[in-house]
């Protein structure tokens, strides 16, 4: 990809210019790049832009894509309603 | 890595940030600060993003006004271009009982001495100043317009930025090994990437405090405490201010990115290091809140984690040199909140650190009060 204004994070809509600016600023980790420009903290929690991200890490460090741990998946899967979590089991 | 310092600081936290830059800009020497992973990676990037001046002691009150004052104008006050999403949307203490009325009431009058503009509000004023909000059992609440958020890591990344202009050495991915000491003094500190021979630390360590203290030898009263929270989808403006009640021990506040960020404290919740979230602290906080504000019901959650609070046994923090050992400092045990009154914490300590008189008494908050039996308990904490 060349074309910088790319949308990388389609949540936060965050383009490839503002990840390599970031990368530029020294930060080679995708927590770090999470934490400074939201990228994969929307709904899809960095599906699409997580190996994307590492790959441009690993583009400008010149690790290997194997070396660039992708950010910390964390709960729920996927969104989940909070009306859905009420009552549980203690009204069944 | 440089091989000697004037200071070096352990933690690179947004206290560490700040007690850095103020070090380096008081003319401290050679500072260099160490972070075991990444910037703001602890406590601080995990924390609820609120600043509150609304407290019961007079000197966290004090603290937190001068805070939020340096909050207004941070890029500015350290040169730096970094937007820090400082908005003043308030804080709403929520109280369900009378004696939560005569504790905020009795706060209300500290608040009022030190020109802190909050007041007493009835449930119908509640309403105005937040409309999705329940009234159902609530006697009244306190309200301060000027209270507000702050985005962590951006605040932490603006002392970081400003901390690099003025030469401090800051080392991501570099964890703390030992604090080697002669004598009764400290002589260098032991890393991952090499030694750093120095005769002042300040420990800047959040949750981790402890052990850092141990490997010098000292004992902190500072111990570890998981506090879980979540955020949800971001939506339209619906809530301004930060929605606090001791009573369901919960906060919640719709941050200007238009997601709420939310938490609880477990009042049975063990010492320890464990993060990890859990699906009790999802069901419960969705019960929770819904309970106060009853159209997030709508809302769909996205991610939930959790950190440590550096818990102090009178939740409040330790800002001093230790009894034990010369020259060690420590700038922990903030009891979940650090981040709001950081910005005065990292100038406290730096005046303390070069021996200059301090710019507000900070004497409560010596080490050495526990042995002498002088706790300094805030009656206000979640």
């Amino acid at each position: 990809m060349s074309d910088d204004n790319t949308i990388i994070c389609r949540c936060e809509d965050i383009t490839l210019r503002e990840i390599r600016e970031q990368i530029a600023q020294g930060k080679h980790t995708s927590e770090e790049i999470k934490r400074a420009c939201r990228t994969g903290m929307g709904p899809c929690q960095g599906r699409t832009c997580g190996p994307l991200i590492a790959s441009e890490i690993a583009k400008a460090t010149g690790k290997s894509i194997a070396d660039i741990p992708l950010a910390k998946v964390r709960p729920s899967t996927g969104p989940i309603k909070m009306a859905a979590l009420l009552g549980g089991e203690k009204h069944d | 890595m440089i091989n000697a310092a004037d200071v070096v600081v352990i933690g690179g936290g947004v206290v560490g940030c700040s007690t850095a830059y103020n070090l380096a800009k008081l003319g401290a020497g050679k500072v260099a600060l160490l972070e075991k992973s990444y910037l703001a990676s602890g406590a601080t990037g995990r924390c609820g993003a609120g600043m509150r001046m609304q407290w019961g002691s007079e000197t966290n009150c004090l603290l937190s006004r001068e805070s939020v004052k340096m909050l207004s104008n941070l890029a500015e006050r350290l040169d730096v271009d970094v937007d820090i999403e400082f908005t003043q949307n308030g804080y709403l203490l929520l109280a369900y009982n009378k004696k939560m009325e005569d504790q905020f009431k009795k706060n209300l009058i500290v608040q009022k001495s030190l020109g802190i503009p909050a007041r007493w509000v009835s449930p119908e004023e509640s309403k105005e100043i937040a409309p999705i909000l329940s009234t159902k059992g609530l006697i009244g609440a306190t309200y301060c317009a000027e209270d507000g958020h702050c985005n962590p890591f951006k605040v932490t990344e603006a002392y970081a930025q400003a901390a690099r202009k003025l030469n401090v050495e800051i080392y991501t991915e570099t964890e703390v090994q030992g604090i080697v000491t002669k004598n009764g003094k400290i002589v260098a500190v032991r890393t991952s990437k090499g030694d750093i021979q120095t005769d002042t630390v300040v420990n800047a360590a959040g949750g981790y405090a402890k052990t850092v203290g141990r490997m010098a030898g000292i004992d902190l009263p500072i111990f570890p405490e998981r506090h879980e929270i979540l955020v949800t989808e971001p939506v339209e403006p619906l809530l301004g201010p930060m929605v606090m009640s001791f009573f369901h021990n919960l906060y919640c506040q719709q941050s200007p990115h238009g997601s709420f960020i939310m938490g609880i404290g477990h009042p049975n919740e063990p010492e320890g290091y464990d993060i990890r979230s859990s699906w009790q602290f999802l069901c419960d906080m969705a019960e929770r809140v819904v309970e106060i504000l009853p159209p997030l019901a709508g809302l769909n959650v996205v991610r939930q984690w959790a950190g440590l609070y550096d818990m102090c046994p009178d939740r409040t923090p330790i800002l001093g040199n230790s009894p034990q050992l010369s020259r060690f400092f420590t700038a922990a045990g903030f009891s979940g909140h650090g981040f709001m009154i950081s910005p005065i914490t990292g100038q406290l300590m730096a005046e303390m650190v070069l021996g200059k008189p301090t710019a507000f008494p900070i004497h409560m908050f010596d080490a050495g009060r526990f042995e002498r039996g002088e706790l300094f308990v805030e009656p206000s904490v979640v």
